[in-house]
């Protein structure tokens, strides 16, 4: 019920009065309203702008965040106000929206803040006045449209493969991605090619050549060298059912795939092949035949799995699908009506080619597109002036809804464009979400350290814990609860793959290793490295909590042989980090692994795959000599 | 030449009606009632000072002009009720509350109803569901105005009740309510065999002690 209803509501209670002497029974007891009756001005504090207003038109719609209880979490009491850290822009037009009912989008706001002070008030788009309902919903679908895009595009480039995916899963990949290997790119390279070759021979086919000695007449060269025609024909036909029968047997879903636009073109493209070897030489049926050939020319939208215009040409033809049927509807229309015209106007002239209405439809064809071949001219009078009426009317017609396709055109295009650009502006988003993850991984073995450290040396802790804010402390120490929860340690990703020098590439089960030396660049305390290595296993909750855990994954880890290389990188990682003071030695964390035997490190460098998992290793600042690695898996 | 100026003269006097149309609405669209003041509204009736501020309120925001008209007090009063069709029952309010019978119902006329409805004494609440049955305002109540009254009732309970509406039960009921108000059987109900009638029930009054604190 819209909310000023309910300033009505105690007026249509009261007139219940007019009921009383009709009643058979006693009327119930009313709701004991035990709430203030004196209406207050409630203060609310958004980001410093002050906005006052009455209690009763916040509890105008009971459901939202103001109407309800909930803002009683906002409230300041030292204030004696309710306070929102939100944008005091927005939150003019929703406070408006208590005030009278109608929400309004504001134009020159992003549609997404929009959404998310709507979201956080608690209020329904759906509400929005029909003054600006129009707007936002464009807004919205163009931003879902840009959004789609991107995970799209996400989804498309890089994904790696799962690890226990299966031959027809790889095939369907390669397949649809031929970015991905080098076959799935020499493939796509030659069915491209082969398709080239099968439209160029259908055209060359028709082409007259010189005749055969003892003949006058021109052949087409397609029956002058028609065993030519026919093996390049065959060939090609081949490739086709070949890689139609590949995508068949690996589509995830072969319903669907064999009712796909792409599919059916594949099939129309092969068939007339088949049933031309089928067909018997019978004079009649392969004049029907011949007509079949006609389909080969199809093959040529075999491209647009290659070309993205083409795709993008397809798309904005099907969603410009109303326009094109009323451009159809109208034209038809007028052709029908100027035929007509124009032939009662010609019907008297004598050697009129004016001699059917159909045959008029020609004429008015090609009037109204302004075409004018001037095979069919008008002899009349009358004739003329509607022939004149005709070509004008059909410049109009055609005019009108053409624009609407072109502009649809160009915001697909336009679309393409910005996800083009959006993939290169991700794969830099995504390098520098790796580097801070590297940061806050290495920061917190930094702190684990200095935890140590600390039970020693109280001077180091105090400067290492300077540098640090109140928020690292507290995310650390959560992540060392984790620790002592699981009883594993976080290490990084190039010890693990030290360890893991002989594991498969695919194997999703991310077990990282990490190691981290800290070298301090200067610093009172003596410096020792100390390296510690933990595996985590494909299920590991945390290893950093900032970022995806499938980013890491994504990282891919790829055993490394040269574990001095690992080492240098670190150091080069680790410029500011601390070493600790001392030596220590720690027992192994042994656990049993559920997945392949994780490959520890031995104990002198480089580390070499060992079948116990746990080995705990320690170096000292100068000499590296002596590694100390703690594993542990989960 | 009579014709020619025949034909000349019409179209003024075509155009003057619309004219006029304009002008009206315009009158219409621009007026803007203002209650009278405070203090006066606050002896006619008997609502403290606060309470006619949030009335007002209230009122000004849901009609920015002053006036209610009968559509829109329809339009109100179908929300209240959406079972069944309440427009027939809201044009009696509408006239009940219509004092001053310009079709349009003002703020003052709104807080004088209410004030009757909400503070009144029984007598005076009386009086007033009389003159809401009254239809004619020929101060009788009539067979034929109660069960108008009666049916526009029921049309608001709209078709799915229960149990389920059968027979001619409007016509009981004002049967029942003839029996029960019309003390000498002459057909028709005037306001002292009303408001004696209603004395006498006792579901009635209780009932009405009920609706005491609905503001």
């Amino acid at each position: 019920m819209a909310a000023g209803v309910a300033t009505w509501l105690p007026f249509a209670r009261a007139a219940a009065v007019g009921w009383l002497p009709l009643a058979k029974k006693t009327m119930p007891k009313p709701p004991v309203d035990s709430s203030s009756r004196s209406d207050e001005i409630l203060y609310v504090n958004v980001s410093g702008v002050r906005f006052q207003t009455w209690k009763n038109t916040l509890d105008r719609y009971p459901d939202t965040l103001l109407g309800s209880s909930e803002k009683e979490f906002f409230y300041n009491e030292d204030t004696q106000e309710y306070f929102f850290d939100r944008d005091p822009e927005m939150f003019r037009h929703i406070l408006n929206f208590y005030r009278t009912g109608k929400l309004h989008y504001p134009r020159h706001e992003c549609i997404q803040a929009f959404d998310e002070e709507l979201a956080f008030y608690g209020i329904v788009p759906e509400i929005i006045g029909d003054c600006c309902m129009e707007e936002y919903r464009d807004r919205k679908k163009e931003n879902q449209e840009r959004l789609a895009e991107d995970t799209e595009a996400n989804e498309l480039t890089d994904a790696p493969l799962p690890p226990h995916s299966t031959p027809r899963e790889r095939l369907w990949r390669a397949f649809e991605n031929p970015h991905t290997s080098t076959m799935a790119l020499v493939f796509y390279y030659v069915t491209g090619f082969f398709i080239a070759v099968s439209v160029i021979a259908n055209v060359v086919e028709t082409v007259p050549c010189r005749p055969p000695k003892g003949s006058v007449k021109d052949l087409p060269c397609g029956q002058k060298y028609e065993l030519a025609f026919f093996c390049m024909d065959t060939a090609c036909v081949l490739i086709f059912t070949f890689e139609y029968l590949m995508r068949l047997f690996a589509a995830p879903s072969r319903c669907k795939f064999m009712r796909s636009v792409m599919s059916v073109i594949d099939v129309v493209a092969i068939m007339p092949y088949y049933i031309g070897l089928v067909m018997p030489e019978n004079e009649d049926v392969s004049g029907a035949f011949v007509t079949l050939r006609v389909f080969r020319v199809f093959r040529i939208f075999k491209f647009s799995r290659h070309s993205q215009g083409l795709r993008i040409l397809g798309y904005t033809l099907k969603s410009c699908a109303s326009e094109l049927g009323f451009l159809l509807f109208s034209l038809t229309m007028a052709i029908i009506i100027f035929a007509t015209v124009m032939f009662y106007a010609e019907k008297g002239t004598k050697s009129s080619s004016f001699t059917s209405i159909p045959a008029s439809f020609w004429y008015t064809i090609v009037t109204m597109t302004t075409l004018g071949y001037g095979d069919m001219v008008p002899k009349t009078i009358a004739g003329k002036i509607f022939g004149s009426i005709c070509s004008l009317s059909g410049v109009l017609v055609i005019a009108l809804p053409v624009p609407v396709i072109v502009s649809n055109f160009s915001r697909i295009y336009h679309q393409n464009q910005r996800a083009d650009k959006m993939r290169a502006q991700q794969k830099v988003r995504l390098a520098r979400i790796r580097m801070a993850k590297k940061g806050t991984v290495n920061a917190f073995f930094q702190y684990k350290e200095d935890r140590v450290l600390g039970d020693r040396d109280s001077d180091c802790t105090a400067l290492c814990v300077k540098n640090r804010s109140a928020f690292e402390h507290q995310h650390h120490h959560l992540l060392h609860c984790l620790e002592k929860t699981t009883n594993h340690e976080f290490t990084d990703e190039m010890t693990y793959s030290e360890l893991c020098m002989t594991e498969s590439v695919g194997f999703r089960t991310s077990r990282s290793t990490s190691l981290s030396s800290q070298q301090g660049a200067t610093g009172c305390c003596p410096r020792r490295a100390r390296r510690r290595a933990a595996m985590r296993l494909a299920n590991s909750t945390v290893s950093v909590s900032r970022g995806s855990i499938q980013e890491l994954d994504t990282l891919h880890i790829k055993p490394t042989s040269i574990p001095q290389q690992t080492r240098s990188s670190l150091n080069a990682q680790a410029g500011d980090l601390k070493l600790n003071c001392g030596e220590h030695d720690f027992t192994a964390a042994i656990i049993s692994t559920p997945t392949p035997p994780a490959n520890t490190p031995d104990e002198s460098l480089p580390p070499s795959p060992a079948p116990i998992p746990g080995i705990l290793r320690n170096t000292r600042a100068t000499a590296y000599t002596h590694d100390t690695f703690k594993i542990s898996s989960l | 030449m009579g014709a020619v100026v025949g034909t000349l003269t019409m179209q003024p006097k075509q155009r003057r009606p619309s004219r006029d149309k304009t002008d009206e609405e315009l009158e219409m669209t621009m007026v803007c009632h203002r209650p009278e003041g405070l203090e006066q509204l606050e002896a006619q009736t008997n609502f403290t000072k606060q309470e006619l501020q949030i009335l007002y309120r209230g009122f000004k925001n849901e009609c920015p002009s002053g006036v209610v008209n009968e559509e829109t007090f329809k339009h109100i009063y179908a929300q209240f009720f959406p079972h069944g069709d309440a427009s027939m029952y809201a044009h009696y309010l509408f006239s009940a509350f219509d004092t001053t019978n310009n079709g349009s119902i003002k703020f003052k006329d709104f807080v004088m109803g209410l004030s009757i409805l909400l503070r009144g004494t029984l007598r005076e609440k009386l009086e007033w569901t009389f003159h809401l049955y009254d239809i004619n305002r020929d101060g009788y109540i009539s067979r034929e105005e109660m069960t108008e009254i009666v049916r526009a009732i029921y049309d608001m309970m709209g078709k799915y009740t229960y149990p389920a509406l059968k027979g001619d039960v409007p016509q009981q009921h004002v049967d029942a309510f003839f029996q029960k108000m019309d003390k000498n059987k002459d057909g028709v109900v005037t306001l002292e065999e009303f408001i004696i009638a209603c004395q006498e029930d006792e579901t009635m009054m209780r009932s009405m002690q009920l609706f005491e604190n609905v503001m």
